[in-house]
């Protein structure tokens, strides 16, 4: 993805941290909200193999081989920070004290539902972390490409992959807009500036609710 | 007391067929010293439960290339290319866990416990052939202890009672899978004698643990 995109994405998943939240941001695209928190927010970012308080990553040669986030990548600990094992972490994650958790995904639909950790046959990582945080977090923001490589929708009617988790996510950010699960359906909330609706339709299979006034960003 | 043994000792008291709980997270906190000597000594036919595959080259990734591994209980394949390919190749068993969950079954072996009742997974194929458990309304998945025969751990130092430090976060899993084993050898930077550790800062008891050694030392 183009570096412009993912500063968008990035900028725009920054704006759902509130001050005081606690984060957990997945690998990849949701790491770079990190560049764009306003000043004056203050939030605590977990990294679940055990850690609350994660920083910026350490200037080279003075990487820590016991100091590493949840992709295995170096990184340093805030004044504050805090370690533990693996399991008081996932307490953390599935007893609901994560206000927010930012994931990729392969596929998400209309109904909330995830498919990110497996394609049958193809590609099969594992879900690691990821059940337990879309489960257990307050909120489940799913950041990724509004279409794959091939250009097909990523916003489904119903995902066809093996689910992360049942009717969990709240808000969904991509290059092209904002959607939010809500009671009378997915929200078409926000679009990118220099994109029209109908744009964002046709490369939507999911039925999209459109309000009076759709905002950009 | 503990009793202070080498990598290559603690390699020869692993049977092949064993079960084999492994601590630390993408290779951060991974008793390599342990895992190197049972590379060298060809220890296989492992059944081993550990949060990630690692990657080829550190932690149990060692074990995956050696072809050691018949089995695993794992959250994590994706940076290990090794692993998925012998699992597409029906090479390797793989049960896939989620992380949290792994680490509450291997934790309820350790406590005693039967098993866990977990949301994860719920409406996902990690459900299928399990038994759901309705506890006030919600449904959650029972998930059994996973039992093993071996816990394999690092940590940073150890005193002669077997009580443990951590440093960061290679602290991970390493207190969880040691309370799970049946024997627990634990690999660690530095050995100091009884009294030397502050009691507040034992983050694993030396109940725990029957073996010690220093990282290294083969």
């Amino acid at each position: 993805m183009a570096n412009d995109k993912r500063a968008m994405i990035g900028a725009r998943i920054a704006k759902e941290l509130k001050d005081g939240d606690y984060v957990n941001l997945g690998i990849g695209l949701p790491t770079e909200a990190v560049n764009h928190i306003p000043p004056g927010v203050h939030v605590v970012f977990q990294s679940e193999n055990g850690m609350l308080g994660v920083g910026p990553n350490p200037p080279a040669g003075s990487e820590d081989k016991d100091l590493v986030n949840a992709g295995g990548g170096y990184i340093t600990a805030l004044p504050g920070a805090s370690y533990f094992d693996s399991a008081t972490s996932f307490a953390i994650i599935r007893g609901g004290h994560i206000d927010i958790t930012v994931l990729g995904a392969l596929q998400v639909d209309q109904e909330g539902n995830l498919a990110n950790w497996m394609i049958p046959g193809k590609m099969v990582p594992g879900m690691g972390g990821a059940m337990d945080l879309v489960t257990g977090a307050k909120k489940v923001i799913v950041a990724m490409e509004h279409c794959d490589k091939y250009g097909n929708p990523k916003v489904l009617k119903k995902c066809n992959l093996p689910l992360t988790a049942k009717g969990k996510v709240s808000v969904i950010i991509t290059d092209m807009a904002v959607m939010e699960l809500r009671e009378e359906g997915l929200v078409l909330c926000e679009i990118a500036e220099g994109l029209t609706v109908e744009e964002v339709v046709q490369a939507t299979e999911a039925d999209l609710v459109i309000p009076c006034v759709v905002n950009t960003f | 007391m503990v009793q202070q043994i080498t990598a290559a000792k603690a390699a020869a008291m692993i049977k092949p067929g064993s079960r084999v709980a492994i601590g630390g997270f993408l290779a951060a906190g991974a008793p390599e010293s342990i895992i190197d000597a049972l590379v060298e000594q060809k220890i296989g036919d492992l059944h081993i439960i550990v949060i990630a595959s690692d990657w080829e080259d550190r932690g149990v990734g060692k074990l995956v290339v050696n072809r050691l591994v018949k089995s695993a209980q794992v959250s994590h394949l994706g940076t290990n290319k090794a692993i998925q390919a012998q699992m597409n190749a029906g090479e390797i068993e793989i049960e896939l866990v989620p992380q949290g969950t792994l680490m509450e079954r291997v934790r309820a072996f350790g406590a005693g416990l039967g098993g866990i009742l977990t949301p994860t997974g719920l409406g996902t194929v990690v459900e299928e052939g399990k038994q759901i458990v309705n506890v006030d309304g919600k449904d959650y998945i029972l998930e059994p202890a996973i039992a093993s025969d071996f816990a394999i751990i690092r940590a940073h130092k150890a005193d002669k009672l077997g009580n443990l430090t951590f440093s960061k976060t290679s602290r991970n899993s390493n207190p969880i899978m040691a309370m799970a084993g049946k024997i627990t050898i634990a690999e660690v930077d530095e050995i100091v004698e009884i009294g030397e550790l502050d009691p507040e800062q034992v983050c694993c008891p030396g109940v725990f643990v029957n073996y010690i050694l220093k990282t290294g030392e083969v």
